[in-house]
């Protein structure tokens, strides 16, 4: 494995909570717009959601990166001979 | 009417961005075939658990869960309750060591090294052909679905171009972005993105089901406002009248539980080839267990949906009058007769020729619970949070067709290919018949969405061949896991019956209420089920029996494999591997312990 999944994971949902937030900021007070929701800005409250969850994989993911690189790789299963790699 | 914005693009367009990120980034690392095709067996449990339910969270599940839970209430939960909870246990305790410990790299070829070549021959053909017409109607479903949201009319009246396009470039778009990533980084990239499509399902619908039970007015509004028996999952399920799926215990806990269930999560190498690509043994066996804990919540995120969709107040065409300094303005909201002959934000259907509601047999209007889901997300979410839900349901739908057209590649190549067609050609070969068996693969399902549009039956009829194949495959691996004595001939005459008396049965019974044809009765009419989906167990029920029987008689009479050829295959010639080193609650069988018990609370709750 050379790439932590939870790097991209997080970076995407980083981002796609920046934006909900923003968006929700600078929407804020728009009852038209938030009359579906039921008078609650989503966008925001979700965003800050996401942002939280984003930011959090990102750092575990960087972790794990940085051990991927510095540690051996790990060692084979007893009796499997690692193939191909 | 649906008005997508620039956040809503922005954030589908950063999620087609990464899917395609992840492919490139992962291309580097695809040196082997076992790269490529098996992940390099080097994935963490984790990833590969969440990519076990992701490869099943395809388009037919998260809009038919919806729609199941509209038709049927929260008795739709047995479909993981016992549907799934406990052969994903069964399969990652007592099935794993064979599947991962054999080394083989497909389903089928566990059977060649199990059973012979002919079982391999049989079951990687049905597979292979399967495969490829499911994502074909997975693709079919997210076009329609796409039409019938209007989510890129306003692009096409932007650029000018004809809205009957529309069909041809989500197919395109959707096929193009599976092939793209799926070419570049083989099965690791498939799994790398149905873990995210996890996580984007998660977010795209946990705040639509808090939205919906806010506005029912939290859980007690949603029970009062469906009917007291959608609310049950287990309540009058002993008897077929008193439930609505209009099943009884023994044909859902033996046809659902133990046939189709087992049936799908043991044996489909769409989901199996997640658990096989995982780094050991440990890690393989606690692959199904990690998938089964979000398992256990998923009904609360996809039937629940539904559910609310039914329990919300029908929209009528209401007018409102108002005074402003002795103006009198009259506000008329339209309703279409379609949502307003609906019930909650169930829409009736349509007959295209009249453009009236459908009727049921009883003058009902009969509903469209296949837009219950959609319309959820239309209903509840403004702008910015729409785009997530959409590419949300979006992203289902191509995860569930790239666990289609990996296991497809696997098995063409290996099975197929490498087996019939080319013998020892070299690892640089079969990677690139990998690569092309990939785009031949997404060629082929294309061609099945289009003539799904020609053919109305056709994916019925699909669907129903389906489950005629499939319904017998557990007991044939049941019985070569745990049977020594079981042999090939047997193997083989077993699942040929099974699958033969699945279509004997179909052909002579019938649901009430429906007519002979595609449901049924097309031989005579011998029975009479009270609901398809009764009559669906109970001919699975027919074709497990039929194969298990079949099988162990001619194996009797046939000569057994000897033992030593067998060990690593079969579970009372295999030594039990050396654990002593693993703290106890961390072997997979305390995790198995724990998820049971989970499930069992889950089940309760929902009593």
């Amino acid at each position: 494995m050379i790439l932590d999944l939870r790097v991209p994971l997080g970076l995407m949902f980083t981002l796609v909570g920046l934006i909900l937030t923003v968006f929700g900021i600078t929407t804020n007070g728009d009852t038209a717009l938030y009359a579906r929701s039921l008078g609650i800005n989503a966008n925001l409250w979700w965003g800050i959601v996401l942002l939280a969850f984003g930011l959090t994989m990102l750092l575990l993911g960087r972790r794990g990166q940085q051990r991927l690189k510095n540690a051996p790789p790990e060692p084979a299963e007893e009796g499997h001979q690692q193939r191909g790699h | 009417m649906l008005n997508l914005t620039r956040v809503d693009w922005l954030i589908m367009l950063l999620y087609f961005v990464f899917v395609l990120g992840i492919g490139f980034a992962l291309k580097r690392s695809m040196k082997t075939s076992k790269d490529f095709f098996q992940a390099g067996r080097a994935l963490p449990a984790w990833i590969c658990g969440l990519a076990f339910i992701s490869a099943n969270l395809g388009a037919q599940e998260v809009i038919g869960m919806g729609a199941s839970g509209a038709k049927y209430g929260l008795e739709t939960a047995h479909f993981y309750g016992i549907g799934a909870i406990p052969a994903m246990i069964f399969v990652g305790i007592f099935m794993m060591p064979f599947y991962y410990g054999s080394k083989a790299r497909s389903v089928p070829e566990f059977l060649r090294m199990r059973f012979d070549e002919k079982t391999r021959a049989l079951n990687a053909c049905s597979f292979a052909v399967m495969t490829v017409f499911s994502s074909g109607i997975s693709m079919y479903a997210m076009a329609r679905l796409i039409q019938a949201l209007h989510v890129f009319d306003g692009l096409f009246r932007a650029l000018g171009l004809a809205p009957e396009g529309i069909f041809t470039f989500s197919i395109v778009l959707s096929a193009a972005i599976v092939l793209l990533y799926i070419f570049l980084g083989g099965l690791t990239s498939a799994i790398y993105n149905e873990v995210l499509q996890f996580f984007l399902i998660i977010a795209g619908f946990l705040p639509l089901v808090l939205l919906g039970l806010r506005n029912i007015g939290g859980w007690s509004g949603l029970k009062a406002s469906v009917p007291m028996a959608y609310m049950h999952e287990w309540k009058g399920v002993a008897h077929a009248s008193t439930n609505p799926m209009g099943i009884e215990i023994i044909g859902l806990g033996m046809g659902l539980g133990f046939v189709l269930g087992s049936g799908y999560w043991c044996t489909d190498f769409l989901v199996i080839q997640t658990a096989m690509a995982s780094k050991n043994m440990e890690s393989a066996r606690r692959v199904p267990l990690i998938a089964a804990i979000p398992k256990m919540v998923f009904p609360f995120l996809v039937i629940l949906p539904g559910l609310l969709a039914i329990g919300l107040p029908t929209p009528h065409t209401t007018t409102t009058v108002r005074n402003v300094n002795g103006v009198i303005y009259h506000d008329t909201t339209v309703v279409s007769p379609q949502v307003e002959q609906g019930r909650g934000l169930v829409p009736a259907k349509i007959n295209p020729v009249t453009g009236k509601p459908m009727l049921t047999a009883s003058g009902q209007p009969l509903l469209d619970y296949d837009m219950a889901t959609p319309n959820m997300l239309l209903h509840f979410f403004p702008t910015g949070i729409l785009g997530l839900g959409l590419t949300a349901l979006l992203a289902s739908f191509m995860s569930g067709m790239a666990g289609n057209v990996t296991a497809f590649n696997t098995v063409f190549t290996y099975d197929l290919y490498q087996s019939y067609i080319h013998k020892g050609a070299s690892d640089k070969h079969y990677m690139a018949v990998g690569r092309w068996a990939t785009v031949g693969g997404i060629l082929l399902s294309i061609a099945t969405a289009y003539a799904a549009i020609n053919f109305n039956n056709i994916m019925d009829t699909l669907q129903l061949v389906f489950s005629f194949v499939n319904a017998p495959l557990f007991a044939t691996f049941l019985l070569g896991m745990f049977w020594k004595r079981a042999t090939g001939h047997g193997a083989f005459a077993g699942l040929v019956s099974g699958t033969v008396a699945a279509m004997l049965h179909h052909g002579l019974t019938l649901p009430i209420e429906a007519h002979t044809g595609i449901h049924g009765g097309w031989i005579a009419v011998i029975h009479h089920y009270p609901s398809d989906m009764a009559q669906n167990f109970w001919g699975a029920i027919f074709a497990f029996t039929t194969n298990f029987i079949v099988a162990v008689v001619v194996s009797l009479a046939t000569k057994p494999r000897p033992e030593a050829e067998l060990v690593g295959l079969v579970h009372s010639l295999t030594p039990k591997p050396e654990r002593a080193h693993i703290a106890w609650w961390k072997r997979p069988e305390a995790l198995a312990a724990a998820v049971l018990v989970g499930a069992i609370t889950v089940n309760i709750f929902f009593y």
